[in-house]
């Protein structure tokens, strides 16, 4: 896929195309995610979606929602079925805390799929998965996942906050569909309680002595894991601004109370360039 | 417990304007006082009640009156920490009790005028000595607190309240993680609070309310959405 040739093709038919995508430089910076390899590697997707925002035809039908959800279910599935199958890689007194959460994420998977087929569209099938985050070279940011429980504990850390901030972004994509949002808000919450737990876990092993299961941002730094490579999957968390009201300054609370007491979106673009290209393989 | 606000900042009362748009002329009147007549047999309880009044602001005064009563819940649960209370307890129970005061400030700030006024608890079925009596309690909370926001967010019409909905709820759901692990390890999505999809229940404002009730003098009310105490 050559880019520069794209958008020269696109100039002779919009000469506002550099304007267009002016205001997706945000999303661009999400790109690094993960490290420069992968963000090479996440390019054309979310080029694509850059220039679907660009000219408004990003659909945000509910199966698409869904299915967007089912991607990231099928991710998580697969990322802790890995886990589960890794001889070795879990301990023996973790492994039910563990199935729990993989025995969630494999329902997830099976309850999207029949309600997007209930609404007569097409379940996105899975894709194939590079738990390291490196699109299929197994060399991405994390390549002891598999042989390092803590490694393993950081990266479900990191996929299941992420997933609490997707479905929040998705939620106004919903509104006022009650048969639609409601489960859609039971996974968020579930998912939460996921990461909630996973941290208590990085906790209570040692793995991460000051973590705690709510995420607990600086000024500065949304990540609050320790885990460089996953600074995007947290930024945005280190607003203080709750609906016009700061509450750093109005309600006199520190950083950290108003941080953690409120977790914040992402939108689908930015997950797309968090883990599609990385997590999930494209050629 | 006494901590007031002032609700006059200039950043509440944008967002005071906003939410007043969108909610309309029907804000004003809301506030039912309504009178004490909750018959318990013949037992006069001297309080009156509240209404949440309805549209989005209905809804928001629902989620403040929740958090209300979580915050009250936990200023008492660490101004008299129970026997035997382990440092790292302390230390969760008193981030939490951060997070549900800051929860219950800002939808003061943030709902204005219109807001309900300040709930009047009633733990007294609460043995805050007991460790099982408070994290239970703590429990019950948090799990209820994680319902009502997923059950209610549907009848949300404004894009902006659904997203800080979603910020709020997944908090909670991190705390009722916390407090289920604290009680028994390994209970964060036990099946009293996950069904078998892997979905949170969740539950009706008249549900949630019937069982918020039993912790507050000043009952309230949602005559909208088919509840009175």
């Amino acid at each position: 896929m050559n880019l520069l040739n794209i958008i020269e093709e696109i100039e002779k038919v919009d000469p506002e195309i550099h304007e267009r995508l002016n205001p997706r430089r945000a999303a661009i910076k999400n790109i690094t995610s993960f490290g420069s390899k992968v963000a090479v590697a996440a390019m054309p997707f979310a080029i694509g979606t850059m220039f679907k925002k660009a000219y408004g035809q990003t659909s945000n039908s509910v199966v698409d929602v869904l299915n967007f959800a089912l991607t990231l279910e099928h991710l998580e599935a697969a990322f802790y079925n890995a886990g589960a199958a890794k001889s070795g890689l879990i301990p023996a007194a973790d492994s039910a805390y563990l199935n729990l959460i993989r025995r969630d994420e494999n329902a997830h998977v099976k309850f999207l799929q029949g309600v997007i087929t209930s609404l007569g569209g097409t379940p996105v099938a899975p894709a194939t998965y590079d738990v390291t985050g490196g699109n299929n070279k197994g060399n991405g940011p994390f390549p002891d996942v598999l042989t390092n429980y803590a490694t393993f504990l950081a990266v479900a850390q990191v996929l299941e906050d992420t997933g609490v901030r997707a479905y929040k972004g998705q939620a106004p994509n919903l509104i006022g569909n009650k048969d639609i949002l409601t489960p859609a808000l039971s996974i968020h919450a579930v998912e939460a309680r996921h990461a909630s737990a996973i941290r208590k876990l990085r906790h209570d092993l040692g793995q991460a002595p000051n973590i705690k299961p709510y995420i607990v941002s600086t000024a500065t730094l949304g990540n609050d894991t320790g885990v460089a490579a996953a600074n995007n999957n947290y930024a945005g968390e280190e607003n203080v601004t709750q609906g016009g009201v700061n509450l750093v300054t109005a309600l006199k609370v520190s950083t950290a109370v108003a941080t953690a007491s409120f977790d914040e979106p992402l939108t689908k673009e930015q997950v797309v360039a968090l883990v599609v290209g990385s997590f999930i393989v494209v050629n | 417990m006494k901590s007031e606000l002032n609700p006059t900042t200039s950043g509440a009362n944008m967002a005071r304007r906003s939410f007043l748009r969108y909610a309309g002329a029907s804000a004003a009147g809301i506030a039912l006082i309504g009178s004490a007549a909750s018959c318990k047999k013949d037992k006069i309880i001297p309080t009156s009640g509240i209404d949440i009044g309805s549209g989005d602001i209905g809804i928001l005064n629902y989620a403040y009156a929740l958090e209300q009563l979580e915050a009250a819940f936990y200023l008492q649960v660490v101004a008299t920490p129970y026997s035997g209370i382990t440092a790292m307890e302390t230390a969760y129970l008193t981030d939490i009790r951060d997070h549900e005061v800051l929860h219950r400030d800002f939808f003061k700030a943030a709902i204005g005028g219109s807001a309900i006024g300040t709930l009047t608890t009633d733990f007294s079925s609460i043995d805050f000595s007991s460790r099982t009596s408070v994290l239970g309690a703590a429990k019950l909370l948090e799990d209820t607190g994680v319902r009502a926001y997923d059950g209610a967010g549907y009848l949300i019409k404004d894009p902006g309240y659904l997203t800080i909905a979603g910020k709020i709820v997944s908090v909670e759901a991190r705390h009722a993680a916390l407090i289920s692990n604290l009680i028994t390890p390994g209970s964060f999505v036990g099946d009293d609070q996950v069904d078998a999809n892997g979905l949170n229940k969740s539950n009706t404002i008249a549900e949630v309310l019937g069982a918020a009730n039993g912790f507050l003098k000043t009952k309230v009310n949602a005559v909208n959405y088919n509840y009175k105490a």
